[in-house]
């Protein structure tokens, strides 16, 4: 037990390490190593990983520094996440980066690379553009082309090729990766007192900082530690969690969702590390058709990815369904137009399908959690009066 | 040109403007009785062409959205979608289209709007357009959507493998669909011609928008450039009587020039031309002509503007090709100057400010508009850098009325023309001692 408190412990710190100082001393042991930054959501780590790099997910300054410069660069009206990325960036915190990936999640995110660009952070900027086609022989080719520019990025710093072994050799980590993953998930989903999701949330993010390897040793431990009993059941309710995937919630947030009588069964929070759905063919003498493909068709249901024709609100209702969950709590960050604008259509079908919900907005660095304490505490006792 | 306090002075090139869209809007409202099939799209990344050789009409309802603002209907209709539970942080114009949508589709004209037969989603460098759709997509059960990707130019230049990637989504989605919902065959040859007339209409934007270069300049390429410069050109791109327009236009503006005269503002000409100004982001719709008023009383003059660009970059050099017409649309789609990266977004308002002479360089950011705004900052501070030219900056939203503060703006327009002024001065003094 006091071995996973450390290990808690030790995540946590990872998790919020702004200096990324894990990837540093990770990059000092070989010099062929690079690191490659990138943003939410999702990136395909896997190609790093195969050229001897590590990918190494930037997902906010969250509560954990003050933004000084970063709000001279954006108006009040523009979601909190990149002034905390441009901080680091002018504050020099990612000097040990040789480049930056941008995945196409919204405007935001997009012009933050051109900021990178202007002020000549990193070796590379890459805009990161995902098809919204989903036809291989269109957005299929699309999307391998992008694939193989930040191939060709990497190259340029450590000219280290890429090989059909590597690559099946990364994949299969990542697969493992997730593999781990969706287990501590299953296990929460059915005994959520053994792990909490703040805890969950801290072990996940801890993995986007460090390399795969030693997150499944990490995972595994988890896995270990939760299959056993710990922790008391409560009399909580089960709520899933939809639109804070790409700016984070503080963790107080989180704390006082799961204080208010809520047992979070699942989320979008680390939605990168969860995108794709199943494994990933790991032995083909294409992988990065492998990894194309899988973007395709195993993609995870995000406010990121065109959904006519797989629309988003039957999805989260399944979601709800499958996890048995009482109800949705929509948590997006403000000025999100992403999650925002997928809001009123997810709350619909909650409606038409009698899922009880409420919504609230939140900046990473919110340090007031009573309101929102409140409303879940409302929402959880509702939901046990009339169940 | 007689003067009346409450009506706007026209010139003959804004009547006829008046006229085309009017007719436009007409047809759209017979659309029942004459069957013709209506396509709902956005203005960056048009396939106005394309739209138009199969008879189709276009409805763009980013335009929709900005006539609510200027008829005071979008603050309503705002409200309307914000009860839906469309929160107060996004984009106004999704929400005021989706009012508008909601109150029974009047368009500008008075007249019904209908409904759309397809949905195309040119999604060219902002990402809410997509959501937008959705959103349509399930407003309008059942209407199909043609999605067609656009690349950003996130390297600063356009490569032949996006090229092909927006060919065959053409070939394989757009084209396809919009021959089942026209039930027409794709004809090649009359998009082709139709290029023609394109590229004609943008050789003589181009020339319009140019003589801004000259002191004083006939035009103003903001407020007049959205007015009557610009709409003409995206719903009629393409056809005989838009070329007609533009050389009508251009005739107007010539005759300007060799005049000497400067811009038409709806108070009459402007007599004086104080200062030139580049402006980044688009005006404020719903008090469009306080906003103007405010520049044209202080003599202020916008020479060149990013926001009359959004429709296309012509000044850069692109042409609708009639030799290669898919690939012509998808490179005018990259083309666009929200799918420009942040390094050409700088360097493009940097070339307007030399070339176009400009004293100053503002910005007026909206609320609504990540795909503007963010970033905007660092634009100013690259040009201010760069340019040692004076910046200004202020707030303001497309089509919400609650974030238009007038006297807010007045008073940080005065103090920027103040400043401006000063610098004249002093510019002046230190000529002199030269
Ligand atoms: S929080 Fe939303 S708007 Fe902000 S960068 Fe992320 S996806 Fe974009
Ligand atoms: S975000 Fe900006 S560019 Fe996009 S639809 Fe809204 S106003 Fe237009």
């Amino acid at each position: 037990m006091k071995q996973f408190n450390e290990l808690l412990a030790s995540c946590k710190e990872v998790a919020f390490d702004l200096r990324f100082t894990k990837a540093a001393n990770w990059k000092l042991a070989d010099k062929s190593r690079a690191i490659v930054g990138f943003l939410p959501i999702y990136f395909p780590r896997e190609i790093v990983h195969a050229v001897n790099g590590l990918a190494v997910g930037i997902m906010g300054a969250g509560d954990h520094k003050q933004i000084i410069k970063g709000d001279a660069y954006y108006q009040s009206y523009i979601c909190h996440l990149p002034r905390g990325i441009i901080e680091m960036a002018l504050d020099d915190s990612l000097n040990h980066f040789d480049g930056f990936v941008f995945p196409a999640i919204c405007d935001c995110i997009r012009n933050l690379s051109g900021m990178f660009k202007l002020a000549e952070k990193g070796k590379f900027q890459r805009y990161f553009d995902y098809p919204q086609n989903f036809d291989t022989l269109i957005g299929g080719v699309f999307y391998r082309q992008e694939l193989e520019k930040i191939i060709a990025d990497v190259y340029a710093i450590n000219k280290v090729e890429l090989t059909t072994e590597n690559l099946n050799r990364s994949i299969k980590l990542y697969n493992y990766n997730r593999k781990l993953i969706e287990e501590i998930y299953k296990i929460r989903q059915q005994y959520p007192w053994r792990l909490s999701a703040v805890d969950t949330y801290l072990i996940i993010r801890a993995g986007l900082a460090i390399p795969v390897e030693e997150h499944n040793i990490i995972l595994e431990q988890t896995v270990e530690a939760i299959s056993n009993e710990r922790g008391e059941p409560m009399d909580n309710i089960r709520v899933v969690i939809s639109g804070s995937f790409c700016e984070q919630p503080p963790l107080g947030l989180i704390k006082s969702i799961e204080m208010a009588g809520c047992y979070i069964v699942d989320d979008d929070l680390m939605l990168g590390s969860r995108w794709i759905q199943g494994d990933i063919e790991d032995n083909s003498n294409d992988p990065l058709t492998a990894l194309t493909n899988a973007y395709l068709t195993q993609s995870t249901c995000s406010s990121a990815v065109y959904d006519v024709g797989n629309p988003k609100g039957k999805r989260v209702v399944d979601r709800v369904k499958k996890h048995d969950a009482d109800g949705v709590i929509f948590s997006a960050a403000s000025f999100c137009d992403p999650a925002l604008l997928d809001r009123p259509e997810l709350q619909k079908a909650c409606d038409e399908a009698g899922v009880p919900h409420i919504n609230f907005q939140y900046h990473e660095n919110t340090g007031q959690f009573k309101v929102i304490k409140e409303q879940a505490g409302t929402f959880s006792d509702s939901i046990k009066l009339w169940a | 040109m007689s003067k009346n306090a409450t009506e706007a002075i026209k010139e003959k090139s804004m009547v006829i403007q008046k006229d085309m869209l009017a007719n436009l809007f007409h047809e759209l409202s017979k659309t029942k009785e004459t069957g013709k099939k209506v396509v709902y799209t956005f203005v960056p990344g048009n396939l106005t062409e394309l739209i138009l050789s199969f008879d189709m009409l276009p409805v763009y309802p980013e335009i929709n959205a900005l006539q609510s603002g200027m008829r005071k209907k979008s603050g309503a209709y705002i409200r309307d979608a914000e009860k839906l539970g469309f929160s107060e942080d996004v984009c106004t114009y999704v929400k005021c289209d989706i009012g508008m949508m909601l109150n029974g589709n009047i368009g500008p004209t008075g007249e019904k709007l209908p409904a759309p037969d397809l949905l195309l989603l040119s999604y060219t460098g902002c990402f809410t357009f997509m959501k937008w759709f959705e959103n349509l997509e399930r407003l309008y059960p059942g209407v199909p959507v043609a999605m067609l990707h656009t690349p950003y130019q996130e390297d600063g230049n356009i490569t032949p493998e996006q090229v092909e990637y927006m060919v065959k989504q053409l070939k394989e989605e757009v084209i396809p669909k919009m021959e089942k919902v026209s039930g027409k065959k794709f004809d090649m040859e009359r998009l082709s011609k139709m290029m023609t007339n394109s590229a004609k209409a943008e050789d003589l934007l181009v020339k319009i928008l140019e003589t801004a270069k000259n002191k004083p300049s006939p035009i103003d390429a903001y407020f007049a450039g959205v007015y009557y410069i610009g709409p003409i050109f995206t719903a009629f791109r393409g056809t005989d009587e838009a070329v007609e327009y533009y050389k009508e236009l251009y005739a107007e503006v010539t005759e300007r020039l060799r005049l000497g005269l400067g811009p038409v503002t709806p108070e009459g000409e402007l007599k004086e031309e104080k200062f030139r100004l580049v402006v980044e982001y688009p005006p404020n719709w719903t008090n469009f002509r306080e906003f103007w008023k405010i520049f044209y009383d202080a003599g202020a003059v916008i020479v060149a503007s990013s926001y009359t660009k959004v429709g296309g970059v012509y000044d850069l050099g692109f042409r609708h090709n009639p030799d290669e017409p898919l690939e012509s649309l998808s490179k005018y789609c990259m083309g666009c100057y929200t799918n420009m990266n942040l390094p050409q977004r700088v360097n493009l308002l940097a070339d307007y400010v030399k070339e176009y002479k400009a004293d100053g360089f503002l910005i007026n950011s909206i609320k609504s508009c990540n795909s503007f705004s963010a970033g905007q900052l660092m634009i100013m501070r690259e040009i201010e850098q760069r340019m040692e030219v004076p910046v200004g900056f202020i707030e303001s939203d497309l089509v919400d009325p609650r974030y238009f503060s007038y006297a807010n703006i007045k008073n940080r327009l005065e103090s920027y023309f103040q400043m401006l002024e000063q610098r004249k001065i002093i510019m002046a003094q230190d000529a002199e001692k030269v």
